[in-house]
């Protein structure tokens, strides 16, 4: 058993929050690179401007984007840790009161009726595995809202298989339009339940940009998407264009023999996420 | 690229098309869902407004609080679509234009067209870009709702794409 303190996490937690608000990472900022030569116009301004504010954030430490997001904490718990301090969840969430005042980040969360702001960015969404060893590996998303309000999640019946999980992709991101910052990152959940579905689908955004998935038949799926999400001709900002999409993750998990769940969770062109692990 | 100053003339937005960029130079204010919903309610109540809507334009967009030595934190511009069902009746008063990102529904279109006025979009996602373009900000409502308050900003070289001109063309339609 190895003791860890909690207040190392709260600890991490800030220092996470403040680094993915100002920082892209660098697979994404490589994805939009090779984007801004394929293509011109506003498409291409846009572009310009999206490059040049990933250099402006980087050189004066300002937030990337005003939508310093709703703080998504996944936590790899060793199951050899024992956790000593504050409980964990309340760790957490003064991690992301910190970095949420530190940095200047706008406080982005409210109660779903009364709209009142919490005023510190709290709750964190926090998901816990417990896993095998003795550290803790702390990942921190900022999920922006433009494009979270794109999402959408699918029950298929098991008829409607690859083709209706692709048709079900492609048709969210044509609903979603100019919307959600194009050219967007798609993640994709196949399978589980309606609610571990959508989980799938955000961890998906995790994987890095270009990097397909180990099994050649979802890889498949991922290239096929991208290729008919890129005809669509959306383009950056909607304004038109070649790149509508910088990548697509699928991650899978064993369903219900009468379900095939799809969950489709869009994220803008810009992806932030750092991770530490706590040994 | 149009340079253009705030106020906008109505010869200013009637030279403009969509697909056009330009710089903008001057006052804007700011207001998202909420800051909308209670303009809205002192417009039903024969209230004052906190902004001179004959002459703004809205700039749908939430501030990052300012760090030491700036006006104003990152500042990009949100999706407009969700005060499509706002904006008929704010240009239908005399709002000028408004900014944001992403297309807007027909009513919206509508609106513009028939009043001859302008929608520009800001490039979502370059908010630290924007606040470096903000030379001012000041809080003139509604300080409870935080970031969604409404700001008088004023900006310097701010560059937008035109999305739908005062003839109603969108950038946005194929």
């Amino acid at each position: 058993m190895k003791i860890i303190q909690t207040e190392r996490i709260t600890d991490c937690v800030c220092s996470l929050a403040l680094r993915a608000g100002m920082t892209m990472t660098p697979d994404c900022l490589a994805a939009l690179q090779t984007a801004r030569r394929k293509e011109a116009g506003a498409a291409a301004f846009a572009l310009d401007t999206i490059l040049e504010n990933e250099a402006i954030a980087r050189r004066e430490h300002m937030p990337l984007c005003q939508d310093t997001g709703m703080a998504v904490v996944l936590i790899e718990l060793g199951n050899e840790v024992y956790l000593e301090g504050t409980p964990l969840k309340e760790a957490v969430d003064e991690g992301v009161r910190r970095a949420y005042r530190r940095g200047n980040f706008r406080k982005s969360i409210c109660d779903p009726l009364t709209r009142q702001n919490t005023g510190d960015n709290t709750p964190a969404h926090l998901h816990i595995d417990i896993v095998a060893g003795d550290t803790v590996r702390v990942t921190f998303l900022p999920k922006g809202f433009g494009s979270e309000n794109m999402s959408r999640l699918y029950m298929l019946t098991p008829a409607e298989g690859r083709e209706g999980i692709i048709q079900s992709v492609v048709e969210t991101v044509r609903l979603a339009g100019s919307r959600p910052c194009p050219p967007v990152h798609i993640g994709v959940g196949i399978g589980g339940s309606f609610d571990s579905c959508a989980l799938l689908a955000k961890r998906a955004l995790l994987r890095g940009v270009g990097c397909n998935h180990p099994r050649a038949d979802v890889a498949e799926i991922e290239r096929e998407c991208l290729a008919r999400v890129n005809a669509l001709g959306i383009g950056p900002q909607g304004f038109g264009g070649n790149v509508t999409a910088l990548g697509v993750s699928c991650e899978i998990a064993p369903t219900h023999i009468a379900g095939l769940p799809v969950a489709v969770n869009i994220q803008c062109h810009c992806i932030r996420c750092e991770r530490e692990v706590i040994a | 690229m149009k340079e253009l100053t705030l106020p906008l003339s109505d010869e200013a937005i009637a030279s403009l098309h969509a697909g056009d960029t330009c710089y903008l130079s001057g006052i804007l204010y700011t207001a998202r869902d909420c800051a909308h919903r209670r303009l809205f309610d002192l417009i039903d109540r024969g209230m004052p407004l906190p902004l001179p809507l004959q002459e703004a334009t809205i700039y749908y967009a939430g501030p990052c609080p300012a760090p030491e030595g700036k006006a104003c934190g990152s500042c990009g511009p949100t999706t407009s679509a969700r005060m499509n069902a706002f904006a008929p009746r704010l240009f239908d008063l005399g709002l000028r234009g408004i900014i944001g990102k992403g297309e807007m529904n027909g009513a919206v279109i509508d609106a513009i067209r028939r009043n001859k006025k302008v929608y520009f979009a800001a490039i979502g996602g370059a908010g630290a870009f924007y606040g470096n373009a903000i030379k001012e900000c000041e809080c003139v409502a509604f300080p409870d709702l935080m970031s969604e308050a409404i700001f008088r900003l004023r900006v310097e070289h701010f560059p937008v794409v035109v999305a739908i001109d005062s003839s109603g063309k969108s950038i946005y339609q194929k």
